[in-house]
C-alpha cells in the first residue's frame, strides 16, 4: 500500500504540474524534499544520541523495568502479545509519557526502541506485527499534555490566552487516542477472522 | 496553566538528574553506558534518511505541483457541508503527511484569523491533538526495518480523522463559532 502511494504522488503530481505549468516548481520541490529530508536526520541525530545515551543508562539501572511494573496492569491490556517484564514495556512507557510532556523529540528515540524490541518478539520478521499496529496508532494520535508549539506560537500571535487551548487539546487527543485503539482492535479482529 | 508550563520547564533537567542518580546508586558506568547508547543513536539517525529522503521527495513533488490544493478544491463543498470551515481543510489534509507544512499552516492561519477567533483555536487545537502520520510511520518502521506494514497506515490515517473530528466538535463546544 505505501509503494502505491509513493509511487501515485510523485506520477501524478509529475503528471499535474505538466498540465498545470509548475514542472519548475516541481524540479525545486525534488531537491528541497531531499535536502530537508536529510536536515531532518542530521537533526534527529543530536538528540537521538543524548536520549539513547540516556536510556541505557535507565535501561541498565533497571528504572525502565520498574517503570514498566508500575503501569503494567494498564498496558498490558493494550498489548496483549508483549510479555509483562519484557524491555519493550518500559521503552512503550517512556515513549507514552515523553508524548503526553510535549517531549516529541524523546519520544522518537524512545519508540524506535520500543519498535526494535517488538520486532525482536515478532522473531525479527519484516511486517508490521499487531503490537506494533498498536503502538503505531497511538503513537500517530499524540495523547499531550502541553502542546508547546501551538502555544509558543499564539504567544506570538499576541494571543489573550495562549493557553486556553491545553484542555481541549487534551481532550481532543484523547478522544482520537481512543478512536485510534478501537480502529486498531477492529482491524485486528477482522484480520484474525481472515485467518 | 502556570502549572503546566512549569512542569513542562522542569521535566527534563529533573528526569536527567534521577536517571543520573539513580544509575550512580546502581553502579551503573553511567558515562560509558551513556556513549554506547548515543552511538546507537547515530547508526539509526542515518538509517532513516533513505525512508525519509524517498517520503518527503514525493510529498512534496505532489504539493509543488499543485495536485494537492486540487484535491482540496475537490473535498471542499462536501467537507463543507458537513460543517468544517473551509479554511481549516488544508490544514487537515497537510496534517498526517507534512509536520513542516503543517505547522507553518497553524501559523498562517492563526496569524490571519487571530489566535483567539474560532479558525485560530481550531487550528491550535488540530496541530497540537493530532501527530504527522506519514512521518512516525516512516521513521519507526524505517529505524527497524519493517518492510510489510499491514494494516498500520489505514488505522493510522483513519484515526488522524477521529482526531480531526474530535478537535472540531471540542473546540465548538468549548469555546462556540465566534
Amino acid at each position: 500500500m505505501v509503494n502505491y502511494i509513493w509511487v501515485g504522488m510523485t506520477i501524478i503530481g509529475v503528471l499535474f504540474a505538466f498540465v498545470n505549468g509548475t514542472m519548475a516548481a516541481v524540479n525545486q520541490a525534488i531537491f528541497s524534499g531531499a535536502k530537508e529530508a536529510v536536515t531532518l536526520c542530521i537533526g534527529l541525530i543530536s538528540i537521538l544520541v543524548f536520549w539513547l545515551g540516556m536510556m541505557r543508562i535507565a535501561e541498565e539501572s533497571g528504572l525502565l523495568e520498574k517503570l514498566a511494573k508500575l503501569f503494567r496492569p494498564f498496558i498490558s491490556r493494550l498489548f496483549p502479545e508483549v510479555p509483562s517484564e519484557h524491555p519493550a514495556m518500559g521503552y512503550i512507557l517512556s515513549n507514552m509519557i515523553a508524548n503526553l510532556f510535549g517531549l516529541g523529540n524523546a519520544a522518537t528515540p524512545l519508540g524506535i526502541k520500543a519498535m526494535e524490541q517488538l520486532k525482536k518478539l515478532n522473531g525479527g520478521r519484516n511486517f508490521a506485527s499487531r503490537s506494533m499496529i498498536t503502538f503505531l496508532a497511538i503513537n500517530t494520535s499524540s495523547v499531550t499534555l502541553i502542546p508547546t508549539t501551538v502555544i509558543a506560537i499564539r504567544m506570538n500571535y499576541h494571543s489573550i490566552s495562549p493557553t486556553e487551548i491545553v484542555v481541549p487539546t487534551l481532550i481532543a487527543t484523547i478522544i482520537s487516542a481512543i478512536c485510534g485503539i478501537l480502529i486498531d482492535r477492529y482491524f485486528y479482529y477482522r484480520r484474525s477472522r481472515k485467518g | 496553566m502556570e502549572v503546566f508550563s512549569l512542569i513542562s520547564l522542569w521535566f527534563i533537567p529533573v528526569l536527567i538528574c534521577f536517571i543520573l542518580l539513580y544509575g550512580t546508586i546502581k553502579k551503573v558506568a553511567t558515562y560509558e553506558r551513556f556513549v554506547e547508547g548515543g552511538k546507537e543513536g547515530i547508526a539509526i539517525a542515518v538509517s532513516i534518511i533513505p525512508f525519509l529522503v524517498g517520503m518527503l521527495v514525493s510529498i512534496s513533488v505532489f504539493r509543488a505541483s499543485g495536485a494537492l490544493e486540487f484535491l482540496m478544491r475537490i473535498f471542499r463543498p462536501t467537507l463543507e457541508r458537513a460543517g468544517i470551515p473551509a479554511e481549516i481543510i488544508p490544514l487537515a489534509i497537510i496534517r498526517p503527511i507534512s509536520g513542516t507544512a503543517a505547522l507553518g499552516m497553524t501559523s498562517d492561519l492563526i496569524a490571519i484569523h487571530g489566535p483567539d477567533s474560532f479558525i485560530g483555536r481550531l487550528a491550535s487545537v488540530l496541530q497540537g491533538s493530532t501527530d504527522t502520520t506519514f512521518y512516525v510511520l516512516t521513521v519507526y518502521f524505517g529505524a527497524v526495518g519493517i518492510k510489510k506494514m499491514g494494516d498500520a497506515l489505514k488505522v493510522g490515517l483513519l484515526a488522524d480523522l477521529a482526531g480531526i473530528a474530535a478537535a472540531i466538535i471540542v473546540v465548538v463546544f468549548i469555546f462556540g463559532t465566534k
